[in-house]
This record gives C-alpha cells, structure tokens and sequence, in this order.
C-alpha cells in the first residue's frame, strides 16, 4: 500500500496536543507511533509527552568522550614526555603527575564538549535535506505542526482527526 | 510598549506575539540605526591604529614598546589577563544562569556569548604581540625537533595555552550550537546569498521534538563542562603569576581573585554592550530596564567578592612574614604607580556602590559611564598586577621605577579594542544577537505562569 506522510499545522500548543491525544486514542491501525512528529518553533516537554518517552543518548556520548579524552589526552602526554622529554628533565620526573592532571582536566572537558556536540549531531539528524521532509516557515514563527508517517487509508483518518482541531493548513506527500 | 503593570515593571511583555519576535531580531540584520556604522567604522579605525603600531614593533624590534629587562611583560600580558577575564561574562550568563533557571538571560545571552569568543581571539594575538619576534612562535609548539626545544608541562604558561584552546574551542561550540534553531529563522525568512549562508549554518533544522530533546540536553551537558572550564582557565592564568617567586604574585588566593576579577569585568562589558546594542538594534522591547537592573545587581554582587579578595590579598602581603612582598605592596601604594593604584582600587570598589542607588541604575547614561569606569578599574587591576612587580623586584639593582609603556604598547591596547569591537559589530550584523526561539520560550512561560496564578 502506498505510504504518505501529513503535516498538520496548529495554532497552538493546546490544540496540537488535542490532536496528538485523540490520534493516540483513535489506536489507528498500521500508525507506528514512532512516525509521528512534533515541529514546533520552540521546546515544549508537555506536548512531546504525549508521543511517550522516546530515548536521549547524548550522556552517553558525553560519558565516552570525556573519558576517551581524558585517557588519551594523559596518555599522549606521558608517552611523548617519556620519549622525547626525558632528556632535558634534570633529575626531575619525567612524567610528572601534578601539572599532568592540569592538562589531562583540560583534554577531559574537551573530549566531554567535541564527542556530546558530534552525539547531539547524530541523534538529532543533523545535518539533514530541508527539501526531504514535509515542513513549513510557520513552524520556525509561530506555529505547531504535527506530522504523521503512515498508509493512505491511516492518512485518510489523520485529515480527519486533524480537521475536528481546527487544522491551519495541511501538506501531504507520497513517501514510496 | 507597556511594560509596566500594577507598579512593577516586567523583564519583557508576555503578550508580545512570536512573529513580531521574529520580525524585530530579523530587522536588526538588515536594517540597524546608523550608529551601527559609526560603532564599525570607529572599531576598524582603532584596528588600523593596532595593526600600524604591530607592524612598527615588528619592523624595528621589541626596544620600541620600551619593554626592557625587568618590564618583559609591560602592557601586553596585562592586557591578554583582560581579555581573558571578558570572556567569562558568556559563562555567566549563558552557562551558570541557564543552570539555575534565571530565565531573564534569555534575550541577553547570545551577544555575551559572543563576548566570550571574540575577547579570546584578541586576548591570543597578545601572546604573539608580547613575543616581538612573532615569526618564532612556533618555537613554543610541541612536535618532536632537531633542537630538542620542548615547552615545558611543568610550566602554567603551557596550561595556559591548553586551556585557552579548550575555553575558545568550547565556546565557539556552545555559541554555535545554541543559535542552530535561529540560524533557521533566519533561513526561512532570507533571501540571497544569506539564505544560502543561514541554510548552511542551520544543517536542516526543522524544530521536530527529536532536535529539540537532543537540543536540550546537550545544550546543558556543554553548559556543565563551560563552568568548570572557565574556573580553570582564570585559575591557570592566576597560576602564570602565582607560581612565581615574584614578590607581590606568590599569593594563594589568586586564582579565586583572578576568577571573580573576570566575572566583574565581564558583567560590566555585558552592560556596556547592552546599553549600545538597546539603542543601535532598537531592541527596547527585548533588552529591557529591569533585566538591565538585575545584571546591575549581579555586577554589583560580584564587585563586592571582588572588593573582598583583593583586601584579603592586601592582608596577607601586610601581615604575612614577606618583607619583600610587603615592600612591594608598599610601593605599588606610594611609588610612580600609585595612582594608577588607587584609581584601580576606586574604581574597582567605590564606584560600583552607583549600582546600589535604583535611581541611577534606571538612568542609561549612567550606566554606560559607570560600566566603562568599572572596565577601565578592571584592565588597570592587570596592569597593577604586571609592572609594579616587575620595576621593583627581589634585587634592587633590577629595580626600574621609571618605565612607562611606550605609544607602541600603547597603541597596540588600543587597536585590541577596535578588534574586538569590530568582530562583535560583525557578529551582530551576520548572527541574531537576541535569541528569537529563547525569548518566545521565556514570553511562553510567563504567559502559562500567569494563567495559572489567575485560575489558582
């Protein structure tokens, strides 16, 4: 069957989740919950609730990258003090522990901060073809939109649930 | 423009309608008052001033900024502690008061942020301007050599630059990642080769709530490293002179000094901005009188811990067993410095008591001459720091209480400044300096919060 996508644009944030709410009751048939999408011109925690809890992965990016950059920022450190170094130190440690925990702090925030924006890119879908999904100037104005993914018949009944929230305007695609 | 309501003037109207926020930011990018220009071509003039000056000292040698053997530092390093010092009113107000819910940083924050990043960049051209042979900087890089010329890491000066690096990289991020969701306002609403700009700079955001949840915390996640960050940066630069054996330097509360020396200075530069952005970008409804009030009393706050630690520095040089710090203390207060000195510490911890009196911190003019005063307090604390230190030092036959910084050294501060503002007026033409989805959150908020006050 042919899979269509709907962008149902809101005034609000109350209407959209009147909307999301009676989509989910509706329990359609072949709607994937997880295709359905809130675009909204700001972040509203309230109305992305009604889609369920749906994961944020970037803690584990941070987790990783300060670690990773905190051990190897160390590491680097200590092996090219302990290779080319040595010999100009006097006595003194060759690796030493103090001044290294500065700089293994330092590479510890950097690994923290480069790894959670590259998390942030990946899990948000960035960077992502404008022209490849269904969207709207409003959105980024004033303006909520809800967009569903699903079977022409499911889409059929999308409209209508759409319609009885006093729907702005609607754009519909075919995806395949 | 009613922002006044039952005798209590509100941070910002909460009937303002999001597309007139859009409207307002976007108008600023395209058509700015003619003091934009003015601000721009004056920063560029004092750039070619800096640049002139640069290009002297470059062709004659370091001899003629009057920098000699003690004075090694002169002007130059106390101006690189300066803007390094500025660059944490970003922190402040972006990371810390993001952390703590103060939501009236919102429309405020972006062009201190911006503060941040372009005070680092100019506070680096200081560490190659105070070289004089700038061509040999690369003596300081680490990479395997024929010399066997290595920095030293047990040196503060190579923690310096690490963080530094750090702190640049990091803000540059949390600048950019934090005006993503504007950068596509602007693309949805541009045309020409600034759509084409704003479309690259965006990646495609569309709002959906799965940008917004990762958005969100990994907005916060950077915001928790910056802190710590900036803690460590003015802590490294404090240790450059801290572990010295200079007398008047090996002092232990100088990196909490040094941080709450920054902070100072970076809410003052915050209402220097403030007050020229309100008037050049019209941003009135936006940049309001009581956010202006409330960063009035947080500079006013951090004055004080300011004021706090430089008498606790003061008293445990004066009754410490260091007769040679104390002499220096002496010195600093009745030599050819003093009064530098003193107006250092007027203008660091009398002149902000202005900021107790509402009356004058409602007045704009005001606060642009005191922001600037405290400024002007804060870059001759640096400089009190440097030189009084370097001409009177542990052996007398290294005194020089004669040196006074050339017009070289001087010039070259001076171009500094027109750097920066010439970066920031450049920022400000390019990149909404009021962010447009976090002011509609915060009228979204305020909105809820009242109507449900109303029906409780």
């Amino acid at each position: 069957m042919t899979v269509k996508r709907i962008l149902g644009l809101f005034n609000d944030f109350d209407q959209a989740s009147a909307a999301l709410r009676d989509l989910r009751e509706a329990n359609l048939p072949y709607l994937n919950w997880d295709d359905v999408t809130i675009k909204s011109p700001i972040e509203h925690p309230d109305v992305e609730s009604v889609l369920g809890v749906r994961s944020i992965p970037i803690r584990k990016y941070t987790l990783v990258g300060a670690l990773l950059g905190g051990s190897l920022g160390f590491l680097g450190l200590a092996t090219s003090q302990g290779n080319f170094f040595s010999q100009l130190k006097g006595g003194k440690p060759i690796i030493p522990l103090p001044p290294d925990f500065v700089l293994t702090y330092e590479m510890l925030i950097l690994g923290g901060v480069y790894i959670t924006v590259l998390g942030f890119l990946i899990c948000a879908g960035l960077p992502h073809r404008i022209k490849s999904d269904l969207y709207d100037v409003a959105v980024s104005e004033d303006q909520v939109g809800v967009m569903v993914k699903a079977n022409a018949h499911c889409i059929a009944e999308v409209r209508k649930i759409f319609e009885g929230h006093k729907v702005l305007s609607m754009q519909e695609e075919v995806v395949q | 423009m009613n922002t006044v309501t039952q005798g209590k003037e509100k941070d910002i109207r909460e009937d303002i309608a999001w597309a007139q926020i859009n409207r307002d930011v976007l108008a600023s990018l395209e058509q700015p008052r003619g003091t934009y220009w003015a601000l721009f071509t004056m920063a560029f003039c004092m750039f070619l001033i800096g640049v002139a000056c640069e290009a002297y000292q470059y062709d004659r040698g370091l001899g003629v900024s009057a920098m000699n053997n003690p004075d090694v530092w002169g002007l130059y390093i106390a101006t690189f502690i300066f803007w390094i010092g500025m660059s944490h009113s970003g922190t402040l107000l972006s990371a810390i008061l993001h952390i703590i819910h103060a939501d009236w940083r919102k429309p405020i924050y972006r062009f201190a942020e911006a503060m941040t990043t372009f005070s680092l960049m100019t506070a680096g051209l200081f560490v190659a301007v105070h070289l004089g042979r700038v061509w040999q900087i690369y003596y300081a890089l680490p990479y395997p050599n024929e010399r066997w010329t290595w920095p030293n890491f047990q040196s503060p000066l190579l923690w310096d630059a690490m963080a530094i690096f750090t702190y640049l990289s990091s803000s540059i991020l949390f600048l950019y990642v934090g005006a993503i969701p504007d950068f596509a306002i602007c693309r949805d609403n541009a045309t020409g080769w600034r759509k084409t700009f704003y479309e690259k700079l965006s990646l495609g955001w569309m709002g959906t709530d799965r940008q917004w949840r990762n958005f969100r915390v990994a907005y916060l996640v950077i915001a928790c490293f910056l802190i710590p960050l900036a803690v460590s940066v003015h802590s490294i630069v404090a240790s450059d002179f801290a572990m010295s054996q200079q007398p008047g330097w090996h002092i232990t509360s100088f990196p909490p000094y040094f941080v709450a020396g920054a902070l100072y200075s970076g809410c003052a530069a915050i209402i220097t901005l403030f007050i020229m952005l309100r008037y050049t970008f019209r941003f009135e409804e936006y940049m309001t009188m009581p956010i202006l009030d409330k960063t009035a009393r947080l500079t006013f706050a951090i004055a004080m811990v300011w004021t706090y630690l430089n008498l606790i520095e003061y008293s445990s040089v004066w009754y410490g067993s260091d007769a040679v710090a104390k002499e220096t203390l002496i010195q600093r207060a009745t030599g050819p410095y003093a009064f530098w000195w003193w107006s250092m510490n007027f203008l660091g911890s009398v002149v902000p008591f202005t900021l107790i009196f509402k009356k004058l911190r409602a007045n704009l003019t005001v606060m642009m001459i005191v922001s600037l005063l405290l400024n002007l307090g804060m870059w001759l604390e640096r400089w009190m720091i440097v030189t009084p230190t370097f001409s009177h030092g542990y052996y007398p036959w290294t005194w020089d209480h004669t040196f006074f910084p050339s017009w070289v050294q001087w010039g070259i501060v001076f171009g500094s400044f027109g750097w920066f503002g010439m970066l920031f007026m450049l920022f400000c033409k390019l990149v909404p300096s009021v962010s447009m989805y976090e002011v509609k959150e915060m009228v979204f908020h305020r909105k809820l919060a009242k109507i449900h006050v109303r029906e409780a």
